[in-house]
């Protein structure tokens, strides 16, 4: 309410208006550049305009399966299988990074095992996987899971570490059992390293993904859709593909985590925006 | 403090020795088929194997050569643009709507394209590599050289040095940090592209490439030894490399701490 209200206001002084379209003009300015200068290319047909179409016609394919309900489909396939699988490496890596931060014992036993698995790059298990899980969903999504589990459990058990001895003292000294001081002192403690670490977790998900749904030969999904493209060399349907990939990965990174940090940490002035 | 410290080592050994033994176990009950599940003798003989042959050698180097080709590629573009934005309004300007929109697309989403636009072969993946390593070198320096102290800077300019001097004694010391924080980055960014690009892109070698084509054969063992090789590799380039050029330079020069590990 009050952010409408101070919206409307900014939009009413025509220098604020002013302000704000400099601002976009500023933004968009280099995309214009870039954009003519593809265009030019394309129309000057320097390569051959199967591989290297103008932007309109990528425009027109982006619609065109926007409206026939084909990108939409590919995407939510795609957003599904993530967020499976990281819903999954969530609640794991938390558990574990959790338990690893509290217990000395847990702690050492877990510890050579993450270290030996993190360096390994997870699309390098993706053949593996599909051998033990076969091809499908299940590989796919345990893939994501895997992957953005190990910075979830880092990040986690880092953060529970770092929760200052004081503050668990003091609480201690004011009485608090295992499991208040848990939910009240540890938890939102550990919090924005929990955060980063979910934030970097699904963003490794997110960046292998592609590759993953080509390899387990999913039927729907939107590395299938770029993969698929390419056997029929639908250059213009691949960028199209492409340019939704960047804008659910912004959403996710931008919307998504902005919010859920200014819900929790910024609000209780552990850090700031 | 020495003593809980061995008592770790020992936990952390034992967990390791139990895992190993407990894989060994299902892998002999025959639960599984051993074409699917190997055992870790069969895995060693064959890591040792394809080492003894030399054809490990040759998919490693085939490997390392796209992903420091690209890496070399994306420092070498991306560092003094980097420098660039953050010295230059208008580059910034410029470059920072541009690298925000492309960063949030993965990589190996541009696979496809790049194949059809370069063909199958090297070419694909070493720009692959330099997509991927390419922005956390660039927004690394920029961010680096914005955080730099104004008080260095005006430091320096009141016992009159130069532009020149200003950029190469403190500027650059000053980003340094951050530099390495990209470098760090844009390599691990770089070993995940890399083995992407291979198994999709790449015709006769190269780690990545080995995985999948073992994968046709139902060759686990060398999935599992190729992988083996990977996280050493990809290990030793985290430690010994970045870790030595962290502590011959920042770490020396005192502007960060040393974690405790």
């Amino acid at each position: 309410m009050q952010d409408a209200a101070a919206s409307a206001s900014a939009a009413l002084t025509p220098a604020a208006a002013g302000a704000r379209a400099r601002a976009f003009a500023l933004t968009a300015y280099p995309f214009v550049v870039v954009a003519a200068i593809w265009e030019l290319v394309a129309k000057l047909e320097v390569f051959p305009p199967r591989l290297f179409p103008p932007l309109e016609q990528v425009a027109a394919v982006f619609v065109r399966l926007t409206v026939s309900g084909i990108l939409p489909h590919h995407a939510a396939e795609t957003l599904l299988r993530l967020f499976a699988g990281f819903a999954l490496a969530a609640i794991v890596g938390v558990a574990l990074g959790i338990a690893m931060g509290r217990s000395r014992r847990i702690e050492d036993c877990v510890l050579p095992l993450v270290s030996i698995g993190a360096p390994i790059p997870g699309v390098a298990y993706a053949p593996l996987f599909l051998l033990w899980f076969g091809l499908g969903n299940v590989s796919a999504v345990l893939l994501v899971a895997f992957v953005s589990a190990f910075s979830i459990i880092f990040n986690t058990w880092t953060g529970v570490k770092a929760v200052k001895e004081i503050w668990v003292r003091s609480a201690q000294s004011m009485g608090a059992d295992n499991r208040k001081l848990f939910r009240h002192v540890i938890l939102p403690g550990a919090l924005p390293y929990i955060l980063t670490g979910l934030r970097l977790g699904i963003a490794q998900a997110w960046r292998i993904l592609v590759v993953v749904e080509l390899l387990a030969a999913v039927p729907w999904g939107l590395g299938w859709l770029i993969f698929g493209a390419r056997e029929f060399l639908n250059t213009d349907v691949m960028l199209a593909g492409i340019a939704v990939i960047g804008i659910i990965g912004l959403a996710i990174e931008k919307v998504a985590f902005k919010r859920l940090e200014e819900f929790t940490v910024v609000r209780w002035g552990m850090m700031v925006s | 403090m020495k003593r809980e410290r061995t008592q770790s080592i020992i936990r952390g050994g034992a967990t390791l020795l139990v895992v190993a033994a407990l894989y060994e176990a299902t892998a002999r009950s025959g639960a599984f088929p051993p074409a699917l599940l190997p055992t870790l003798p069969t895995v060693l003989a064959t890591l040792w194997g394809l080492i003894a042959d030399g054809s490990m050698l040759t998919h490693a180097g085939y490997t390392l050569y796209r992903m420091l080709a690209g890496f070399a590629l994306a420092v070498a573009v991306g560092l003094p643009l980097g420098i660039l934005m953050g010295r230059y309004r208008a580059i910034e300007n410029f470059i920072l709507p541009l690298a925000s929109a492309l960063m949030p697309i993965p990589s190996l989403a541009w696979v496809p394209v790049f194949i059809l636009w370069f063909g199958l072969g090297n070419t694909v993946s070493i720009l692959i590599v330099f997509y991927a390593a390419m922005f956390p070198m660039l927004l690394n320096a920029w961010s680096g050289v914005r955080s730099v102290n104004q008080l260095w800077l005006r430091a320096a300019g009141a016992m009159g040095a130069d532009e020149n001097a200003l950029f190469w004694k403190v500027i650059i010391p000053g980003t340094f940090p951050f530099i390495i924080t990209g470098l760090r980055q844009a390599f691990l960014r770089s070993w995940i592209a890399v083995v992407g690009a291979e198994m999709i892109a790449a015709s006769d070698w190269g780690l990545g490439w080995m995985i999948f084509d073992a994968k046709e054969f139902l060759n686990t063992d060398v999935m599992l030894a190729s992988l083996t090789v990977i996280g050493l590799l990809g290990f030793v380039f985290e430690r010994v490399v970045f870790g030595s050029l962290e502590r011959s330079t920042v770490l020396r020069w005192g502007m960060v701490q040393a974690t405790k590990s």
